[in-house]
């Protein structure tokens, strides 16, 4: 061959996470281990094109393992200690299948703030670099390089060998889901990927239902903003664009999930989702049906309204449209409290004023919604519905 | 080359010029205007090689400071007299000269309003500071 091949960075990272918990198994702390691993990956996607290595996992963890007893060295000498060698390797026992729900429970330690979960799963599970997670959040490489040297420090000296909790795993990969895809990292295709690995890692069925709701909402994307860049609300998308091939992967994950009979929150709102995608226009959405599931959903919390105030307003949608505006609305005023300061409060009410007739009133909601908008196309939408509603209610 | 902060402001600055009512009662087809202006400026000042940054910020407020030792951080978030300044967003642009800066801000000020009509808005243009001394 006369050239190299195009370097596969999906495979690269992938091999990530089962190099950095062999590394963390055999005795070495994971700080250390991820820093080595990530200066590793930097040199894989230098050398990588020019000269491909024949087994790129044992690249891998050869080049880190040399940096680590580099790292060892210089610190060895420099403390003059005799017990520098005290990580010696040890041999592991390995279950490959676990690395990634291993490694997960450290990146997700419940010590950690949320920004530094995400940050830390990014980069020693996804593979991705210091760089490419510094883009997909906006902020300057070197601030999130002291994100991620800071959460590994909270973590040094604490134990990493016991299961931790997956409810914050699923947590943190759904924030990465939503963190979205403006950035050049498409931070909700990573989350998928992510969490497909952890459904191989586990049989929770909320992991195959985080899986199903990420896949059964992506599947949308292609039509949730126009040309332009305008955002289009779910009742007026083009559901040709829709991507048939997720929604049904979707939808196969979650019932194999519902299967097991043990319902939770990621199964309750997939199952909202597929109902959604299941509709071929708006008019024929099962509205019944989904207010069924969200019943469901807001009777998981002992106090809804302030345990789950996104659920209850999801159900006051549904109300609206199977009961009527009026009832939808009475059901938002019960989150006045909660959410009246917050734009998604205003929005509904405008869409259920909008339904209910009453179009100057749903100008007002989405005149209101729109100054409490904290996103530049969510806003630009709210005040494009506003204009929209009062010219209707001009006539 | 110096850089400029455009400042847009959602209240403060002189006297409007040309009085106009808030965006979201403006007809539909005003505000497709003024959205699809704004996005040509942006293009625009990536494509002269200018923009560093625009931004646009939320309307709530909140003013903080320091409580003392042992106390809560001191805030208000109004209410503060209509008249005050508040800052709506901003273009930070890496430009020639001052008068480009000017230039360019005057172009934002064009944006159409109701019926078309350019808003004339005020933009409060402000030098950055820079952290590299000029040789003497």
């Amino acid at each position: 061959m006369g050239h190299a091949d195009p370097l596969d960075e999906g495979a690269l990272r992938a091999l990530v996470p089962r190099v950095l918990a062999a590394l963390v198994r055999r005795g070495e702390d994971f700080d250390s281990a991820e820093d080595a691993l990530q200066e590793a990956l930097l040199e894989a996607l230098r050398v990588w094109p020019e000269h491909p290595p024949r087994d790129p996992r044992a690249w891998l963890a050869t080049v880190a393992t040399r940096r680590l007893v580099d790292a060892r060295r210089s610190a060895a000498a420099r403390a003059r200690r005799e017990e520098g060698t005290s990580a010696e390797p040890q041999p592991v026992d390995t279950e490959e299948g676990d690395d990634t729900l291993f490694l997960l429970f450290c990146c997700c330690h419940p010590d950690l703030a949320p920004a530094s979960q995400v940050a830390l799963t990014l980069r020693a599970v996804g593979g991705l670099t210091t760089r490419e997670i510094a883009d997909a959040f906006f902020v300057p490489e070197a601030t999130m390089a002291q994100r991620i040297s800071r959460a590994k420090r909270a973590l040094a000296g604490r134990r990493l060998d016991q299961p931790g909790d997956l409810a914050v795993v699923l947590r943190v990969l759904y924030l990465v889901y939503n963190a979205g895809h403006s950035g050049k990292v498409d931070l909700a295709a990573e989350a998928i990927r992510l969490a497909r690995q952890l459904t191989l890692a586990t049989a929770e069925p909320e992991a195959r239902g985080l899986l199903a709701l990420m896949l059964l909402n992506h599947a949308r994307r292609p039509a949730r903003l126009d040309g332009e860049g305008r955002i289009v609300p779910l009742d007026r998308q083009d559901r040709g664009l829709w991507d048939t091939r997720r929604i049904a992967e979707g939808v196969r994950v979650l019932q194999s999930a519902l299967a097991v009979q043990r319902p939770g929150r990621y199964q309750i709102q997939a199952a909202i989702a597929a109902l959604h995608d299941d509709a071929e226009r708006a008019e024929e959405t099962d509205w019944p049906q989904i207010l069924a599931w969200y019943d469901d959903l807001v009777a998981l919390s002992d106090d809804p309204v302030r345990q789950d105030p996104a659920g209850v307003l999801g159900r006051a949608v549904a109300v609206g449209h199977v009961l009527g505006a009026a009832a939808g609305l009475r059901e938002t005023e019960r989150l006045r409290a909660v959410l009246g300061e917050r734009h998604r409060w205003h929005a509904v009410r405008g869409h259920l004023h909008e339904l209910g007739g009453d179009l100057p009133a749903a100008a007002r909601a989405y005149a209101d919604a729109a100054s409490r908008a904290t996103d530049v196309a969510e806003r630009d939408h709210l005040i494009r519905s506003a204009a929209r509603a009062r010219a209707a209610a001009r006539g | 080359m110096p850089k400029y902060l455009l400042l847009k402001h959602y209240r403060g600055g002189p006297e409007q010029h040309r009085p106009f009512p808030p965006m979201d009662q403006w007809a539909p087809e005003d505000v497709e205007a003024h959205f699809a202006f704004l996005t040509h400026v942006g293009e625009l000042l990536e494509g002269s090689g200018e923009l560093v940054d625009v931004q646009a910020l939320t309307p709530a407020q909140t003013w903080v400071r320091y409580g003392g030792p042992d106390a809560a951080p001191v805030t208000t978030d109004g209410p503060l007299p209509e008249t005050s300044d508040l800052v709506a967003g901003w273009y930070l642009v890496d430009v020639e000269s001052r008068e480009r800066a000017v230039e360019i801000a005057a172009h934002i000020s064009s944006e159409p309003g109701p019926g078309g009509a350019p808003l004339c808005e005020w933009i409060d243009v402000r030098e950055v500071m820079s952290h590299a001394p000029a040789d003497d």
